[in-house]
């Protein structure tokens, strides 16, 4: 159905946009035209493509909707609004059309199932034929406007602004989507336990009770002990980032040679590109317990899983980002400040230090605050390196966890989906896109406010 | 000047006025774009406590001439310079030459003004502060002040010294720029075209600059004001091509050249 229709819909665009775009020219034979005769074509195209995608996009669910609606009836008009049986008797159905059902199937059964395949069958046919109506029509109905005085280019501008305006739409409505669904959540959450205990709580420990007649172990969900986490181990990650991302930016964009540079730069793209798991299977069998047996020998105890393990390698995972975005704002300030500088006797780091990086420097941390959040966002790593203890301590020796860790612990395996314990990730989702929206926002400030430094 | 021309009339070589003393010597001077040869055998000669002008149309050398002479074309990566030159007696491209310190010597105001992304303050101080030359605060806003006056923008600046440098005009950064120059106290200055954004009355003001400072310091300006160069310099050289066709004595140059091509020059026939 849907390469048939796909290929009637691509035929008469290009049969549409030919007629127009000849009409035109005819037309130019004897008269000035407003357009060039390609606009005209594709006006023509324009207005099939846009009733032939609409009837499509209302025809096809609209026809599935009373094609399974009917089936049911048949089947067993009680299962039409349960959720689940319906959803299982669909399948049911589809299986036996398809010749997949394995067993034999009821006599009601293949009833269902002769009613389903007949009206899909019409759906389909009856989709089709009112695309290629209303395909024709439009291109009956603007073939006629293809005259001298008729501003195709301008209406062909404005289709192309409104499908920008539609995907822009689509993105932003996603977004907002995704917001209120996490936000509902949130306050269901809050039905359970008060925002107070929630955010200013002490104590993590989110057990509830499973069973209904199970009573006196709910849990603790206070979040102090994930922030401290979270906090601490992108704190270390930045330690390490900042710095090494942000110098070896330097080096790359003010002293390689070209050649290192071709070489190093994808080189050290590929490290952005390592799946954070391998990532973490690094943190776990490699940097953790060495960092263990050097805490030996100087004495410290380092625990298996720890803050500081998950904080260095998150932080080398991090390393790209800081260094491409900042080797990237640092290329674009102008050669011309260089030179000044240079031409005034002060030395390369001189003018790195007085010049490059305060002119650089929106760009330079909209680069940390991008990292910021990946590392605030990054969950493999800590899971594998860092465990799931909700410790509160700000000792990076010790075992930590983070709002993804816990998130991700949550909803791993069987849940209830009502309980405070399953309804909690949704809350702590919140806090985090919370938190990062107000880095970005920030980030977009500071960028904003010394934008027109330089030009 | 009239002393110059004078004295071109007693020499037909003559080395330099005032002391007589070459600052800036350069010999058989090639400089290389990747492939493209954009100078050729360049033999000049630039007195000491003098100004010499750079004429010639678009695209001729001069900038590339420029520098040469602080080496900034060490920040090119394809350009390539081959040749003596010297500022001293001692070759710049000697190994033993420390380029920070040579740069700190010979200051550069660049064609298109440059001011850094700080304030206007800052701008004048960047090199007073790099080389150590202030003391102390007062000695510092001494060096700015007295640098902005020189080059005649104090008095529109004077009540926002805190804004941005970029946030001028355009003649009031080519300005800024010869301030910032100038703060150091260069041996030698060379300006790419200062006063191409300026007004009359600025115009003035910077040709004043240069007589002053002409008296301690040595002058190298490119400039496509035949005017300007009658009227400022002591020195001409015309360039054509990427070749240096004729130098001398400016009222020399401009009532008597010796080449075609720099009398169709200064007459305005081509260029
Ligand atoms: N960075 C560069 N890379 C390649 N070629 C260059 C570069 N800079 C200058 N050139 C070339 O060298 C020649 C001389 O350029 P230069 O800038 O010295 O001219 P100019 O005399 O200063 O001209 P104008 O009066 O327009 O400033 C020109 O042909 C120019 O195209
Ligand atoms: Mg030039």
């Amino acid at each position: 159905m849907i390469w048939a229709y796909l290929v009637l819909l691509v035929v008469l665009i290009v049969v549409g946009y030919a007629f127009g775009r000849m009409r035109a020219v005819t037309v130019s034979r004897t008269e000035t035209l407003h357009s060039r005769p390609s606009y005209y074509g594709a006006f023509v195209a324009i207005w099939i493509l846009t009733p032939m995608v609409l009837v499509y996009a209302v025809g096809v669910p609209f026809a599935n909707h009373v094609t399974e609606t009917q089936a049911l009836t048949v089947y067993d008009p009680a299962l039409l609004d349960k959720e689940l049986e319906r959803g299982a008797a669909l399948r049911e159905i589809e299986a036996v059309s398809a010749g997949e059902f394995i067993g034999d199937p009821s006599p009601r059964l293949i009833a269902a199932v002769e009613t389903y395949e007949t009206y899909r069958a019409w759906g389909s046919n009856l989709v089709f034929l009112a695309g290629l109506a209303l395909g024709l029509i439009g291109l009956a109905m603007t073939l006629r406007f293809v005259s001298a005085g008729f501003r195709a280019r301008n209406h062909v501008e404005r289709f192309i602004k409104r499908v920008l305006l539609a995907c822009a739409c689509v993105a932003v409505l996603t977004t907002i989507g995704i917001v209120f669904s996490v936000l509902f959540e949130t306050i269901r959450f809050f039905n359970h336990v008060s925002p107070m205990d929630f955010l200013f709580g002490l104590h993590w420990s989110p057990q509830t009770a499973i069973r209904a007649d199970q009573v006196g172990s709910s849990g603790a969900f206070g979040i102090v002990p994930l922030v401290v986490g979270t906090l601490l181990i992108t704190f270390i990650a930045m330690v390490i980032a900042g710095p090494i991302g942000l110098f070896a930016a330097i080096y790359m964009a003010e002293y390689a040679t070209p050649r290192f540079r071709s070489i190093a730069k994808p080189i050290l793209e590929i490290l952005a590109g390592i799946p954070t798991v391998v990532l973490g299977f690094f943190a776990a069998l490699t940097v953790a317990p060495s960092l263990r047996e050097a805490g030996f020998t100087l004495g410290l105890d380092v625990a298996s899983e720890s803050a500081l393990a998950a904080g260095v390698v998150m932080g080398m995972m991090i390393i790209p980002f800081v260094s491409s975005l900042s080797d990237d704002v640092i290329n674009a300030v102008p050669q011309s400040m260089r030179d000044g500088s240079l031409a005034m006797g002060a030395t390369k780091s001189e003018t790195v230090k007085k010049v490059i990086l305060p002119a650089a420097l929106p760009g330079i941390v909209s680069a940390f605050m991008l990292a910021i959040s990946a590392a605030v966002g990054e969950t493999m790593i800590v899971v594998m390196a860092a465990g799931l203890a909700a410790n509160l301590t700000i000792n990076p020796l010790e075992a930590v966890t983070t709002f993804t860790v816990q998130i991700k612990t949550i909803l791993v395996g069987d849940q209830e989906f009502d309980s405070a314990k399953t309804l909690s990730a949704f809350a702590l989702g919140f806090v985090l896109f919370f938190f990062t929206l107000m880095l970005n926002v920030i980030a977009l400030e500071i960028v904003k406010r010394y934008r027109e430094q330089y030009d | 000047m009239t002393a110059a021309v004078q004295l071109a009339q007693n020499d037909p070589q003559p080395v330099a006025e005032a002391n007589g003393r070459s600052k800036v010597i350069a010999r058989d001077v090639n400089v290389y774009y990747g492939d493209k040869h954009a100078l050729r055998n360049v033999d000049l000669d630039i007195p000491e406590n003098a100004v010499t002008a750079l004429i010639g149309p678009s695209g001729c050398g001069k900038t590339t001439f420029l520098r040469c002479i602080n080496r900034m074309n060490d920040t090119i990566p394809t350009a390539r310079v081959t040749g003596r030159l010297e500022i001293d007696g001692r070759d710049v491209h000697d190994p033993e030459i420390d380029v920070v310190q040579l740069r700190a010597r010979v200051g550069m105001v660049f064609q298109k003004p440059n001011p850094f992304p700080k304030s206007i303050f800052e701008n004048v101080a960047y090199g007073p502060r790099i080389h150590g030359l202030a003391r102390n605060k007062s000695d510092m806003e001494e060096i700015v002040i007295g640098s902005l006056r020189r080059a005649g923008l104090y008095e529109e600046v004077k009540d926002r010294l805190g804004e941005s440098g970029t946030a001028l005009s355009g003649g009031q950064q080519q300005r800024l720029c010869i301030a910032r120059a100038i703060a150091v106290s260069p041996d030698v200055i060379l300006m790419d075209e200062p006063c191409s954004a300026l007004d009359p009355i600025a115009t003035a003001k910077i040709e004043e600059l240069m007589d002053e400072l002409r008296t301690n310091f040595t002058i190298v300006i490119v400039t496509h004001s035949m005017q300007q160069a009658a009227r400022v310099s002591q020195r001409t050289a015309f360039f054509h091509l990427g070749i240096l066709v004729e130098q001398g004595v400016t009222g020399e140059i401009f009532t008597a050249p010796k080449d075609q091509r720099t009398q169709d020059y200064i007459t305005g026939r081509f260029g």
